[in-house]
């Protein structure tokens, strides 16, 4: 292990800009609240920034005053905005800063959203929360986001306005599942060589758009392992091969039988292969969160709740373990 | 003055967190104060909304403060202030 800075605190979402090497560490202090650290020396030494804060009065639902709960998702503004940060938060506001993370300003438009206050409630914890942010490095004014509970939005100037891209999601939670918003995407991800093709591990399966998120179909396997979970990768040179990390259920949130499966798919969903060589297939318990599932060329690594790391050279084949003994793991990234 | 006392807890982050004497009237005039001994501290004591955060209580003399969103609760020229984490979860 290279380093190990904030020992004994939770840590929500550990990010590397692969702009600059700036490493990011979002904290979740159980007593004193979320924090932003940022190393510009590759975690020797951390500096504290301000992190996102709701403005006085902003309120979450009538009478529920809005404060940072959680920072669940980060992501860098593209090469063209080189001081540009995403952060998306629970209760549910996404920020941005213009100036490389120093201060960071509510998103109004989102936040003011009509379907807000009324349509956007808590899935994974007790609050409307943004896991995800999709940057279109084509045109990166272009983003989609993902909710939970709420949906896709899109937008395409930069947060000025946002559409609602549920089309083709299920919610059969819901008791109307024909709802405008109220989806449960548990994560969203691009395809790096083709953005028009997201993919998104949803509470209700697994979906695909090749239109930019205008359509959504269920590719999920019915009778699983390939259906519930939180995490999917995308390989960076095909738009139809991914990976899921599959969990028994949303009743029973454990690995399938008490053993581990990555699924991967060459074929846009159409069929899941069981990917098993090297992983535990007795007695296990892990499952996978939505930020802890990462591919970079042939390699996949992924890390549990039970604090495992598992590495793959080829795709997922094969596996083996990177270390057994880490605390739960909320958040994995290649860095350079 | 009020004597303000703070949280071994408090004292990771800053490490330099003493007993400080404030002249402030009310709770969040204190905390003014001590924000500008040890900036960032309020932040990791009140919310974004200026409320107490929820696993966080403040002591005057010995009693838990009533109101954690104003922080109106009121003390004497001695009273003796304590800033200490709920000990939630354990």
């Amino acid at each position: 292990m290279e380093s190990c800075s904030f020992e004994g605190v939770p840590i929500s979402i550990a990010y590397a800009d692969p702009r600059n090497g700036t490493w990011w560490a979002c904290q979740d202090h159980g007593h004193w609240g979320v924090k932003l650290q940022r190393s510009k020396d590759r975690g020797k030494s951390w500096e504290e920034v301000t992190a996102p804060a709701y403005p006085e009065g902003e309120e979450v639902k009538d009478g529920m005053p809005a404060t940072t709960r959680y920072l669940w998702s980060m992501a860098h503004g593209g090469n063209n905005y080189t001081s540009r940060l995403w952060i998306g938060t629970d209760p549910g506001g996404l920020f941005v800063s213009e100036d490389g993370g120093n201060s960071f300003q509510l998103v109004e438009s989102l936040w003011k959203h009509p379907t807000r206050k009324e349509g956007w409630f808590g899935g994974g914890r007790d609050l409307p929360g943004i896991h995800s942010i999709v940057v279109d490095p084509r045109d990166e004014d272009h983003i989609h986001i993902g909710i939970s509970c709420a949906g896709i939005f899109e937008t395409t100037d930069a947060g000025k306005s946002w559409a609602i891209r549920n089309k083709g999601m299920s919610a059969d939670f819901l008791p109307d599942p024909t709802v405008e918003t109220g989806f449960d995407p548990h994560i969203v991800v691009a395809a790096p060589s083709n953005p028009d093709f997201l993919w998104q591990q949803n509470h209700c399966g697994i979906f695909r758009s090749t239109d930019g998120g205008k359509n959504w179909i269920d590719v999920s396997e019915p009778q699983g392992p390939a259906r519930f979970g939180f995490a999917i990768a995308v390989a960076g040179d095909n738009p139809d091969q991914a990976w899921v990390a599959p969990a028994d259920s949303d009743v029973n949130r454990t690995a399938i039988h008490g053993a581990l499966v990555i699924c991967r798919t060459d074929d846009g969903g159409k069929t899941w292969k069981q990917l098993r060589n090297g992983l535990p297939q007795e007695n296990c318990f892990d499952i996978v969160y939505r930020h802890a599932l990462v591919n970079d060329s042939n390699a996949v690594v992924f890390g549990t709740t039970t604090g495992n790391l598992f590495f793959s050279p080829d795709r997922g084949e094969n596996w083996e373990v990177i270390n057994n003994y880490l605390p739960m793991i909320y958040s994995v990234q290649f860095a350079d | 003055m009020a004597l303000v006392k703070f949280t071994y807890a408090l004292k990771r982050f800053f490490p330099k967190l003493a007993d400080t004497k404030a002249n402030g009237k009310t709770l969040p005039a204190v905390l003014q104060e001590i924000e500008a001994s040890y900036p960032g501290v309020t932040k990791y004591v009140l919310d974004d909304q200026g409320r107490l955060r929820q696993h966080v209580n403040i002591f005057i003399d010995g009693v838990m403060i009533k109101d954690r969103t104003k922080l109106s609760d009121p003390f004497q020229e001695n009273s003796e202030i304590y800033i200490m984490q709920a000990l939630s979860g354990g």
